[in-house]
């Protein structure tokens, strides 16, 4: 084994997508990291795992059995955690071109994004517009109701923030969401789609919050600008599950000079009076005897995902998740082989949104014939939370299993990371994509570095010792 | 973006085809060193660990008609400490598994840099068995039908010096042949061996499946390009809405 070095820029600790996606632009930055994982497998809280683990991680199976073994080859399985998509214009996508990490990974689209609208036996399933000729043949709204919604939709299409002409006669500094839908004379339902659906709000907070409309305008342009890039959705999704992300920007990392360590566990986190200054840790596979390779080193910084801070992070809400595995297609979404359905919180008398999103073989996920759709959404009570996923879980139809486990913990950092150096990233949250995740990586990188993030040209005048 | 590249064909009666190659071995090998002489023919003495050779491609005309591309993956230096990602090993097509014929015994160094304690008793192995236990790591992780090339390498060293040698050719040529593995005693600073390993390994691909993708060219054909300039709607600022 080879020796580590005594100091490092920067250790990082975990390797979910968010650390991953900044050891890869650290090392490309000229950074020494070194990156370190306690698990055995990259991707932390979002990796791609199979069905034998996923069935080990939620133990719902009798000791003696093998549940696994009807559903084929084990490793033909990569389940995803974390119940995220990718928006085809968003930014998650701008840092994958920029760093050439789509060298390693191929994207599929997902086929449809749908909204339900009613609640229970009476509810339906349609296709989410997404420009304004969609609108016009849309189930989802009443012949005059459609044309309102068309001019709505081309108005957002030739918003300009700083160009008040385009405002409407509004003052987008002090008017509410509210006052722009009412201004088009928008129904209830149509209200729900555009902010639920499009602008992927999972509340309705935004509606009434003044100055929060340029805010939903935008939103409703990169579901728009998403949906018109490539056609079907405005979702794309990487073959083999979005364990893929955070390998690919690991090896990026790697590429760039960035060390490696799985299977190691942090002993210590050492301090020079307020800040940080090093690490003692013990890399040990599992099963290998003895006692595992110990070393210190120095670092100036730790970037780390909130499990190895307990202390230093709150939980801010809980996420309710059911992963289920399916051989069929979803019900009312037109056979789609991947999709997103909403089910906004008015339809259901909630607060917050249900999500389903659902990939299968086409994505190199899992065998053929099978289909994997994730439920979840916020919890909003202290008990029955099935309860509170089952309009969800009922659109689903047949379930062939179902893994729910406690309601997760969502954790963000009690502090900057200005006074000891060390920065710790958010979970994962409840939205169906990554924008707020790129959000985090950015605010991370802006208190760790003290400058902005530019996404573009990354690599640019970063010369590879023996690139092409 | 050569990876986006036409994935294979036939084109007026010639053919070409593309495939994934991943290196493999323990650092210090040379693993960097061989693929440079492939794909360069350059070698230095005193190169670094790996640090951003990680994606080279090369050609190779195996007769006036038929054209292999390799599509080289390194390491980048992430088998150093055991921790090279599923991703690595996914739809390659071939490998090749470098081992150096020079060492018996490998363990950790001693530290060069106080701050370090190793206090684990290294297993002493013969870089040959290193090697084995790379190729049953990807007989574990890789597609059922890899092909996979051994190459002893640092071939110069014995030839000026017999009695440096450490691993007998005939000990690596029988577990290759046991093995279904190709065989070369190769040298990165010679260039002895080196390209007559990679043209063996494009004989013995499966050119007339044409390419690695095109097991799954359904997928091919269905993916997206996030390259802007793939695009149409992308960076005209306008929104369809």
């Amino acid at each position: 084994m080879e020796e580590i070095a005594s100091e490092y820029d920067v250790v990082v600790l975990g390797t979910g997508l968010t650390e991953c996606v900044l050891s890869g632009v650290l090392s490309v930055k000229g950074n020494k990291v070194l990156h370190i994982d306690r698990n055995d497998h990259y991707g932390g809280e979002a990796a791609s795992i199979n069905i034998e683990s996923l069935f080990k991680k939620y133990g719902n199976y009798s000791p003696g059995e093998e549940p696994w073994k009807k559903y084929g080859r084990v490793n033909d399985w990569n389940i995803d955690l974390v119940p995220k998509l990718l928006m085809s214009n968003g930014e998650l996508t701008n840092i994958l071109v920029s760093t050439d990490v789509t060298r390693y990974l191929e994207f599929r689209q997902i086929a449809g994004s749908y909204v339900q609208q009613g609640n229970g036996p009476r509810a339906t399933v349609a296709k989410v517009p997404s420009d304004a000729g969609e609108a016009l043949r849309s189930s989802l709204m009443g012949i005059f109701e459609k044309r309102r919604a068309r001019n709505f939709l081309e108005w957002v299409g030739n918003f300009k923030e700083d160009d008040p002409s385009t405002h409407k006669g509004l003052n987008m500094n002090t008017c509410t969401m509210k006052d722009v839908y009412d201004k088009f004379g928008l129904e209830a339902t149509t209200r729900d789609f555009i902010g639920h659906a499009m602008a992927l709000y999972a509340t309705d907070d935004y509606i009434n919050t003044k100055g929060m409309a340029p805010d939903a305008i935008a939103r409703i342009r990169l579901y728009g600008n998403s949906m018109a890039r490539y056609g079907k959705s405005p979702y794309i999704y990487p073959l083999y599950g979005l364990g893929e992300l955070p390998q690919g920007f690991a090896r990026l990392s790697a590429i760039y000079g960035g060390t490696y360590m799985l299977n190691t566990d942090v002993d210590e986190i050492l301090y020079d009076g307020a800040k940080v200054s090093g690490i003692r840790a013990t890399m040990k596979e599992r099963g290998e005897e003895g006692d595992g390779m110990k070393f210190k080193t120095k670092c100036k910084k730790i970037l780390a995902d909130p499990s190895y801070f307990p202390g230093k992070v709150q939980v801010t809400g809980h996420l309710l998740k059911a992963i289920c595995i399916l051989n069929h297609p979803i019900d009312r979404t037109d056979n789609s082989d991947s999709l997103q359905l909403i089910i906004p919180q008015s339809q259901i008398g909630r607060k917050n949104d249900i999500y389903i999103a659902m990939v299968s073989s086409a994505h190199n996920v899992c065998p053929k014939g099978y289909y994997i759709a994730i439920v979840s959404t916020i919890a909003e009570g202290d008990s029955n939370h099935h309860l509170e996923l089952q309009p969800g879980l009922d659109r689903l139809g047949r379930i062939e299993e179902k893994f729910m486990g406690p309601p997760i913990p969502i954790y963000e950092p009690l502090e900057s990371g200005i006074n000891d150096n060390i920065f710790i990233s958010k979970s994962y949250d409840a939205t169906s994509h990554f924008e707020t995740t790129t959000d985090d990586i950015k605010d991370i990188y802006r208190r760790a570095e003290g400058k902005e993030l530019v996404v573009e040209g990354l690599r640019e005048g970063q010369n590879l010792v023996a690139d092409e | 973006m050569s990876a986006r590249m036409p994935q294979g064909g036939r084109q007026g009666g010639s053919r070409f085809a593309q495939f994934k190659l991943v290196l493999l071995g323990e650092s210090a090998v040379g693993k960097s060193s061989l693929v440079l002489r492939f794909v360069k023919d350059q070698f230095d003495d005193y190169r670094e660990s790996t640090i951003g050779a990680a994606f080279l491609t090369q050609t190779i005309a195996l007769d006036e008609s038929t054209t292999v591309k390799f599509e080289i993956w390194d390491t980048a230096g992430q088998e150093r400490y055991k921790s090279l990602a599923p991703m690595y090993y996914r739809n390659a097509n071939c490998a090749v598994v470098v081992y150096d014929i020079t060492q018996a015994v490998s363990g950790p160094k001693p530290p060069a840099v106080c701050a370090v304690t190793v206090l684990t008793v290294p297993v002493v192995q013969a870089s040959l068995d290193k090697a084995k236990a790379w190729v049953k790591e990807l007989q574990r992780q890789a597609n059922e039908n890899i092909i996979i090339a051994l190459a002893g390498n640092k071939l110069d060293l014995v030839t000026d010096s017999p009695d440096k040698r450490a691993i007998p050719a005939a000990d690596a040529e029988q577990y290759a042949r046991e093995a279904g593995l190709l065989f070369f005693e190769t040298s990165a600073k010679t260039a002895e061996n080196v390209r007559e390993l990679f043209t063996a390994i494009a004989r013995k691909l499966p050119l007339d499946q044409a390419g690695p993708r095109n097991i799954r060219s359904g997928v091919q054909r269905s993916g997206v390009d996030l390259r802007p300039e793939a695009s149409n709607t992308q960076g005209a600022g306008g929104c369809n809405c």
